[in-house]
């Protein structure tokens, strides 16, 4: 039944409603890493991950090891990491520096950072053979297209489509913003990065990232908590405030259900959107005022006053990158099977910035984003039971109809209404880009 | 010998507030400006200014103390115990004043729901000798896994 019903995945989205066995089904997960993940452009990582000759991180696209790799030349490869001899994978760790150039830890072949084969053992043996430098498949394979944005790597493995900058859209403020609040216009990743995995499909993940409605619901515990806290501390300050931390996790609890409307989602071709800011992150602090100040004397003004005015919370690049741009927050979503999905989380540095703004995105990176987050914790609660749900035969269809038929559309971009920032608008663009995706 | 079995006596008294849930007596042994810090890799020396798994001091443990606590504190409403062993204490620093220096190892099995999960690793524990016994200015965990991903998250201090 399902096999007659794949073949037409548009029955299986409808404009406010999704079967669940778009989250469910094994054989539509295979179709989607072959369709999406493995066709799209996917974040392999930050240049500065690999910032000298050798370096290298493992990464996934869709079911694909891959290897970001720093060239001799400067050059960043992205790469199959598969020796093209025996099919072993060339790194086995996580990241390192393979020298000079890759060494397979089986026969030895090597590899330049480009892929090109190197050198055979006793090549003698292959004398008359089609095996060779001369041919391309004893090269390393490497990744179709591989494209940098403002030192945000990226890799499609597939030779047509749209351009990196194409497919982004206007999606790529994430970087834009992120590097732009740099008064070096660059940022630098922090070398660490945070790895969770949740038991659920890798689309609820995406969903929440842009759900209003679901955060005074969810992260009220934490809420509270933080923000009885930072009425204790408020009041041994004197006048003075708490920590901005505590605002960040308190803002689950004050910003409530009803004010999550006053935000506004958009929402854009191939499944991106936005969540526009509401944590009213510019105080007048010492420390931003001396941020100011540097970014004032990088930018001038007028360009400060824009870039510092960018208001936005949260970007979605579908299907596997969430950026929190103005903490400089990046979480990489690496589907792992139909139920399990890992996330990948980073944050860095702005380039130029004084150090108490680097603390800034620190403390929210500890907070929310760490192996111990106060608040995402919850998340994967929700994404375990959501999971589970909709795996029963308790229902055919996930509803996404909360303010359907008011989306403002507009030159391809949709826009919740006025104060119906809590619409599920995000995901039912989501769906609609991924049953595009899906039909071949 | 008889700080090594004041320290020990310490030790399980700690872990055993963990694994009763005694939240607010664990946060009591710290001294006022003492910090609970696991960080992400071995290699780190400070816990300030670098990323953290935990960073905490009273107040932001304070924080997850009442979260824990709160009725809709979701993830942790399913059936979650924990039970701690401490083990090869050792006093690599004893000062003047009688504060101490103590490495250990633990290892702690954490159920939730039907599913265990493991997880060990090593203690460095700095002791401040007061009136009334020992109060811990830095407990540094260094998780054995630190660096694995984390199938869900930790929730309370390990």
């Amino acid at each position: 039944m399902l096999k007659e019903r794949k073949a037409d995945f548009s029955s299986m989205v409808e404009p406010d409603r999704v079967r669940k066995e778009v989250y469910t089904d094994q054989q539509i997960f295979e179709l989607e890493m072959e369709r999406i993940h493995e066709t799209v452009w996917i974040y392999c990582g930050h240049e500065s991950q690999v910032p000298k000759a050798g370096d290298y991180a493992t990464v996934q696209i869709g079911r694909q090891p891959m290897i970001l790799v720093r060239g001799n030349n400067g050059k960043v490869n992205v790469l199959y990491n598969r020796c093209p001899h025996r099919g072993n994978m060339l790194c086995g760790d996580r990241k390192g520096n393979t020298g000079e150039f890759f060494r397979c830890s089986y026969h030895a072949w090597t590899f330049h950072h480009d892929g090109k084969l190197k050198n055979i053992p006793m090549k003698a043996a292959y004398e008359g053979t089609r095996y060779g430098k001369d041919n391309p498949d004893c090269n390393v394979k490497k990744a179709a297209r591989v494209q940098n944005y403002r030192g945000f790597v990226f890799a499609s493995l597939a030779e047509d489509g749209p351009t990196l900058k194409e497919f982004l859209g206007k999606s790529i403020v994430a970087f834009d913003d992120m590097c732009d609040r740099a008064p070096a216009g660059e940022v630098e990743v922090v070398p660490n990065c945070f790895r969770v995995i949740q038991h659920s499909n890798w689309k609820l993940f995406l969903e929440n990232q842009l759900d209003a409605l679901h955060p005074s619901v969810v992260h009220q515990s934490t809420g509270r908590a933080a923000h009885e806290v930072e009425k204790i501390l408020a009041r041994k300050a004197k006048g003075g405030a708490a920590p901005l931390s505590y605002h960040m996790l308190s803002a689950f609890a004050t910003v409530t259900i009803d004010k999550w409307d006053d935000f506004q989602t958009i929402n854009y071709p191939y499944g991106h959107c936005i969540l526009t800011g509401y944590m009213g992150l510019r105080p007048q602090d010492p420390d931003t005022l001396a941020y100011d100040k540097v970014m004032i004397k990088a930018y001038g003004r007028k360009r400060f006053e824009k870039i510092v005015g960018v208001n936005i919370h949260h970007v979605l690049v579908y299907p596997g990158l969430s950026v929190q741009s103005p903490l400089q927050q990046l979480r990489a979503v690496r589907p792992l099977g139909v139920d399990r999905t890992l996330t990948e989380i980073w944050h860095f540095r702005l380039k130029g910035a004084p150090e108490a703004i680097y603390r800034r995105s620190l403390a929210y990176y500890n907070l929310v984003n760490s192996p111990a987050t106060l608040i995402n914790a919850d998340d994967l609660e929700n994404f375990w039971k959501c999971h589970q749900g909709l795996a029963s035969d308790g229902g055919d269809w996930v509803s996404l109809g909360r303010h359907h038929g008011r989306d403002i559309e507009k030159d391809g971009t949709v826009s919740s209404g006025p104060r119906m920032g809590t619409s599920e608008a995000p995901m039912r663009n989501q769906m609609k880009a991924w049953a595009k995706y899906m039909q071949p | 010998m008889k700080d090594h079995y004041e320290v020990e006596q310490f030790l399980y008294k700690q872990s055993e507030f963990l694994d009763t849930k005694q939240w607010q007596k664990w946060i009591d042994l710290f001294t006022p400006d003492g910090v609970y810090w696991m960080p992400p890799d071995a290699s780190y020396k400070t816990w300030e200014g670098q990323p953290a798994i935990f960073a905490e001091d009273q107040n932001l443990m304070t924080v997850r103390m009442l979260r824990v606590l709160h009725p809709d504190a979701w993830s942790q409403r399913p059936l979650w115990e924990t039970n701690h062993l401490v083990s090869n204490v050792s006093i690599v620093k004893t000062n003047k004043n009688g504060d101490l220096e103590v490495k250990s190892r633990f290892h702690m099995m954490e159920l939730r729901r039907d599913d265990v999960r493991h997880f060990a690793g090593s203690y460095f524990h700095k002791l401040k000798k007061t009136k009334k016994g020992y109060a811990i200015q830095l407990q540094r965990v260094d998780m054995t896994n630190a660096q694995a991903a984390y199938d869900y998250v930790l929730q309370v201090w390990v």
